[in-house]
């Protein structure tokens, strides 16, 4: 696969120029939230998975960014992600 | 169907109302597929979604930007035939690279295989014989956004779905030439798109091999007699009839037979339903465990295409409500129509058969609607017997929403 990608004419799709109007709600976490997850993804996943998630939810899908996914989130700004979530985007 | 934006604003502006023949409740059906999916979606998603178009495509409802998720606004469903750029785009990970015609080979091989060999776009397309074949193409996930108790995941609405005629060659022609062994047990699929991160797992999926092997499995090349879109999975894509869009895999540039269960997140931790909740015939054993086994077949289903929730219908001038209905390949036997809220059910007029893994379009007219208010469902069932369900078969990833429609619609 990795011998076939040199020989492609790959252009890793770049961010759309819409997806920075993407904004997500004001508050303590925001930066940890944004500098984490728009690595992998828009941010527009998360408001669309709203507002029904409570803490368990919002933990299960962090845990499952970090374990099935991969993505490199330090251990200390997990709780930081997962309260902004849950604050702002949780279950009222 | 021309959607004329000045009509449209005419329309919403009078608040959905109808007036006229038939053909104004397409119009009405225009005005109010204005909304960016059901109600019942999680109200997140509603706000989070907009119309948008990606190169190519028309405006579709963007779910996510990136990668790129968008479904196809309902309205679209009334032609036969989903055109290539109203098809809905779903991807799982972000590294989506613009293949190169002339530079994309197709690696054929794997170690259940005798000869493995390579195949350029041209060499597929005049070495092999050409077939078609009529399909619906479905996320698993389709109407996921339904769900309640809502679960996350990409909230579609109904637009994760189109039908195509596609054309390309036989997968167990291309097998044939690489020669499987006796203990060939699945063919697994990789694509040219992958993740952004290296421990992201990338997405590949295998099918078992006595439905890769299947006549009417096919690698296409064509979509509705034009190459396949970028979006789409531009040169070459997998068609798995009948089955849901996961294991049509986009981009394709290898096709490997193996002895052994392929492992990897996408088989083996996503795209699984729980044993003996839905009725199914394909079963993909060696993947099954205790506990679940990965989706296979669509299950049967239906869907108005062009009645919404608050469409309003003039009274006593005949009316036709239109809809599609698809199941996992058996064929559609029957749609039935209420229009008291399941009290009692007529047949609908079912529509040319394009093919058994085609949708069937299905009409039912109202000759004279007298004024009120009226629940409007549909329910299809197959040729195997198997009928839509009342209430969702819940499972946390969401897939299999087949609930029977019921839109609330007022003549007046």
């Amino acid at each position: 696969m990795e011998k076939f990608l040199l020989a492609v004419l790959i252009a890793a799709a770049p961010a759309l120029a819409d997806e920075s109007m993407v904004k997500l709600a004001d508050g303590d976490g925001k930066q940890v939230v944004e500098a984490n997850c728009v690595t992998c993804h828009s941010l527009d996943y998360i408001p669309m998975n709203s507002v029904f998630l409570d803490r368990k939810g919002w933990d299960a899908t962090v845990t499952k960014m970090i374990k099935a996914m991969g993505a490199p989130i330090r251990n200390e700004d997990v709780p930081v992600i997962v309260d902004y979530l849950v604050r702002y985007y949780g279950k009222p | 169907m021309v959607f004329d934006r000045r009509e449209f604003l005419k329309a919403s502006a009078s608040g959905l109302v109808v007036a006229g023949t038939g053909s104004a409740l397409s119009m009405a059906a225009s005005a109010a597929d204005s909304t960016l999916g059901p109600a019942a979606l999680p109200a997140g998603a509603l706000q989070s979604s907009v119309l948008e178009a990606l190169p190519g495509k028309v405006a579709l409802i963007k779910k996510s930007y990136r990668p790129p998720n968008f479904e196809t606004p309902v309205r679209y469903f009334n032609e036969p035939f989903t055109s290539n750029d109203a098809f809905f785009v779903r991807y799982h990970l972000a590294g989506i690279p613009k293949v190169d015609a002339a530079a994309w080979r197709l690696s054929v091989g794997g170690e259940a295989a005798e000869k493995p060999f390579e195949l350029t776009l041209d060499q597929l397309r005049r070495e092999f014989q050409a077939v078609e074949v009529a399909a619906v193409c479905q996320c698993s996930g389709n109407r996921r956004g339904l769900s309640d108790p809502h679960v996350p995941g990409v909230e579609w609405g109904y637009g994760a779905m189109g039908n195509a005629n596609w054309k390309g060659v036989r997968l167990k022609d291309v097998l044939a030439r690489a020669g499987l062994k006796k203990e060939a047990l699945e063919i697994v699929f990789d694509g040219a798109d992958g993740p952004v991160f290296d421990k992201t797992p990338d997405f590949v999926k295998s099918v078992p091999v006595w439905k890769a092997t299947d006549e009417n499995t096919i690698l296409a090349y064509e979509m509705n007699g034009e190459a396949l879109p970028h979006w789409n999975g531009y040169p070459v894509r997998v068609i798995v009839p009948g089955w849901t869009a996961t294991y049509w895999m986009k981009h394709l540039i290898s096709v490997r037979a193996v002895s052994e269960p392929y492992k990897g997140f996408w088989m083996e931790k996503a795209y699984r339903i729980p044993k003996g909740k839905f009725a199914l015939v394909d079963r993909f054993i060696s993947q099954e465990t205790d506990a679940n086994t990965p989706i296979t077949e669509m299950v049967v289903n239906s869907l108005f295409t062009n009645l919404y929730e608050g469409s309003v219908l003039p009274a006593g001038k005949p009316a036709v409500l239109r809809g599609i209905a698809w199941d996992g390949g058996y064929g559609i036997r029957a749609v039935e129509v209420s229009i008291d809220g399941g009290a009692s059910w007529r047949p609908a007029d079912l529509g040319m058969d394009l093919g058994r893994f085609s949708w069937r379009q299905w009409t039912y007219a109202l000759p004279e609607p007298k004024p009120g208010n009226y629940a409007v469902m549909a329910k299809a069932t197959n040729r195997i017997g198997a009928s839509q369900a009342f209430e969702l078969v819940f499972n946390p990833p969401g897939y299999h929403n087949n609930v029977v429609q019921r839109i609330n619609v007022k003549v007046a």
